[in-house]
């Protein structure tokens, strides 16, 4: 089979969806469920030209939340899935994104995001669903989501994104935009030797051996089984015991799952949260920003640079779980930080919470459907030093 | 003072009595989670009962069989069964399923869920799922209202009943599921009560056996939530008006099985026909997509 129909490597110019599908596909995904939404459609179109080859599965399902669940089915088969959509796709995947991190489904959840709410601008960008991303769904969790910045970036957050979901057996989220995603680029796709993969963590006892299905290893996560193994297992959305049984009226129950589901990310958010760092060293002005308008930032940064001022930025690359050390970090150091993001106001309020008044945080918002104008984040940051 | 040397006598036998008998079906069904959640009375007991019974004839291999549930009273199937099992949320077993069916195709899927998940909030998924033809069964319980959450109206309720949510009579005009699921593209349709259990329990067989979209409808009593509404107290009342106005129609038009609070109930297998599988349609496409 010729290289163009089995895992693509070498260098291409490539459209950042197109990046995304290829990625998925280097990482392992043999499944994607989707639903066309403009600006993601072509995530879910290069798959079902690429699935068919490579021996995967394509279906277009009826809605958003058939493909969410269609997903989280096909990893409980044993096969690496992904669904990609935009704002309205997004909302309906929550219900269950909530199954997906209740269960402990590994899976890879890709958001192009778009402007809104409500069918808002559905061909222009926004990054307006960062905290929808974190707390949409219902009840307490962690999540982890990525924020790629070029189609490159897309196409390697996305075999990470794999890994991350296969090492903590979660759910992650790609929260990419309509700018990268319709963003056409050189994408280098290394030799599938030269990708490392994480493998499913499989139980160590056979089937019949007293294997239970959310018995943790010291990391917190479990080993998982899947479907037509032999063992027998029992997987549900209710408050779980170990066994996997349904424990809803032992609260310590409760304590003990939520407990386990937040710190097996929070205990090793330092194996997942990646920053790029650029002129911080002596930096008054820390822009902090993630995405598309951190790529936009660049140039009005450039300019204050040959103000005179120093500012740096911090580009989030994982913005769940948040960079917080770091922040906590700059805010003993920097006077100022300015946070431009598509949207009014969400990673801003975490910026905000890090800094803790110790120095202020300059908000550059915008409402959707273009990035940011030079002038605008400049404005900001000069405001900052002034 | 005979009665503690009865019981020293009653304990000291105990060591040597012979392994326990266990029940035919103890195999299938998790003992450690029973008793189960069901009211005296209910259908869904004898639904699962006859969807055992039918399993273990099967002669299937039963590592590879999974159940997947949705919400409500029949959604605890999923979790009895000593079977890859999921509980899925409120509706959405089908996609599941479907994502579990496709992924690995040596899976024998089985939904088993109630009337208010599959159809009512879950109604898109069923149709699309009958319409690919995906090759799962579908098991649903109805009972003609939300059990779990107190007997409220959904979309099998009968015009004319008392729900809780239809305290003057529900006025909505309800699916007809035979119907729907045959409109669908469903391969198999069949419609029997819980009173009818030998039944029943063939046409989840025939259903199991069959690939492509199975659907089973098991008409069941709920005494607690619906049936005390409308003159049956108990589960025996509901049965008692299985038997006297239950009529098997073989072959009947699904157009014509629709049911009426207290009317007859048409039973029997409605639809068993041949069509390629969404698996088999999409196999075809596979060399195509490898030339182009």
């Amino acid at each position: 089979m010729s290289s163009e129909k089995g895992v693509l490597s070498g260098s291409f110019f490539m459209q950042g969806d197109v990046a995304c599908a290829e990625g998925a596909i280097t990482a392992g995904c043999r499944f994607f469920a989707g639903y066309p939404i403009t600006p993601a459609t072509e995530i879910a179109q290069r798959m079902a030209a690429r699935m068919p080859q490579i021996g995967g599965t394509y279906i277009q399902m009826e809605d958003e939340l058939g493909s969410m669940n269609a997903v989280l089915g096909a990893s409980w088969a044993g096969v690496k899935a992904m669904t990609a959509t935009s704002g309205p796709g997004f909302s309906l995947m929550m219900e269950n994104l909530g199954l997906g991190i209740m269960t402990e489904t590994p899976c890879v959840l890709v958001n192009v995001q778009r402007g809104g709410p409500s069918t808002g601008l559905p061909t222009l960008v926004a990054q307006g669903d960062m905290m929808q991303a974190r707390w949409g769904a219902h009840g307490p969790y962690e999540i982890i989501a990525l924020a790629p910045s070029s189609p490159q970036e897309l196409f390697d957050l996305t075999i990470r994104a794999f890994n991350l979901s296969e090492r903590f057996r979660t759910p992650v989220l790609i929260m990419t935009d309509a700018e990268v995603g319709h963003m056409t680029e050189r994408v280098v796709i290394p030799p599938p030797e030269e990708v490392t993969i994480v493998p499913r963590r499989k139980p160590r006892i056979p089937p019949g051996d007293g294997y239970q299905p959310y018995v943790a290893d010291d990391d917190l996560v479990p080993p998982m089984a899947v479907a037509g193994e032999g063992y027998r297992i029992h997987v549900t959305g209710l408050t779980h015991d170990e066994r996997g049984y349904p424990a809803t009226s032992d609260d310590s129950a409760q304590w003990k799952l939520i407990q386990r589901l937040v710190n097996k990310i929070r205990l090793y958010k330092d194996e997942i949260i990646e920053v790029e760092e650029l002129y911080l060293e002596d930096a008054e002005v820390v822009v902090v920003s993630y995405g598309i308008a951190a790529r936009a930032a660049m140039w009005p940064i450039e300019l204050a640079h040959r103000e005179g001022i120093k500012v740096g930025m911090l580009r989030l690359i994982t913005v769940w779980p948040f960079a917080e050390e770091k922040i906590r970090a700059l805010a003993e150091r920097a006077r100022a930080f300015v946070v431009p993001e598509i949207n009014w106001g969400q990673i801003a309020l975490e910026v905000e919470r890090c800094a803790a008044g110790r120095v202020p945080v300059y908000l550059v918002p915008h409402p959707g459907g273009d990035i940011h104008k030079p002038e605008q984040v400049l404005a900001a940051i000069r405001r900052a030093v002034a | 003072m005979s009665e503690p040397t009865l019981r020293t006598e009653a304990k000291a036998v105990e060591p040597e009595a012979a392994p326990q008998e266990r029940h035919p079906m103890d195999d299938l069904l998790r003992e450690e989670r029973l008793p189960h959640i069901w009211c005296s009375g209910c259908g869904i007991g004898t639904a699962l009962t006859c969807f055992i019974s039918a399993l273990l004839k099967s002669g299937l291999d039963l590592d590879k069989v999974v159940v997947v549930s949705g919400i409500g009273c029949t959604g605890r199937v999923a979790g009895y069964v000593r079977l890859d099992s999921f509980h899925t949320t409120h509706g959405r077993a089908i996609p599941f399923a479907t994502g579990l069916k496709l992924a690995n195709p040596e899976l024998k899927v089985v939904v088993f869920s109630g009337d208010g998940d599959l159809v009512t909030i879950g109604g898109n998924h069923f149709i699309h799922a009958a319409r690919r033809n995906i090759d799962m069964t579908v098991i649903c319980v109805n009972n003609f209202n939300y059990g779990m959450t107190g007997g409220q109206a959904g979309a099998t309720t009968p015009v004319g009943a008392v729900t809780t949510t239809t305290p003057y009579g529900n006025y909505e005009h309800p699916f007809n599921l035979p119907y729907l699921a045959a409109a669908s593209g469903a391969v198999y349709v069949a419609r029997w009560t819980v009173l009818h259990v030998r039944r029943l329990e063939r046409a989840i067989s025939e259903a199991l056996a069959k690939r492509g979209f199975s659907f089973v409808e098991v008409v069941s009593p709920c005494p607690t939530n619906f049936g005390r509404r409308h003159k049956q107290r108990t589960g025996l009342d509901t049965l008692r008006y299985y038997h006297e106005r239950g009529i098997i129609r073989h072959g009947a038009d699904p157009r014509s099985v629709d049911i009426e609070l207290g009317g007859d109930i048409i039973e029997g297998k409605f639809i068993d026909i041949e069509k390629p599988t969404f698996s088999d349609c999409c196999a075809g496409i596979v060399q195509k997509a490898i030339a182009q």
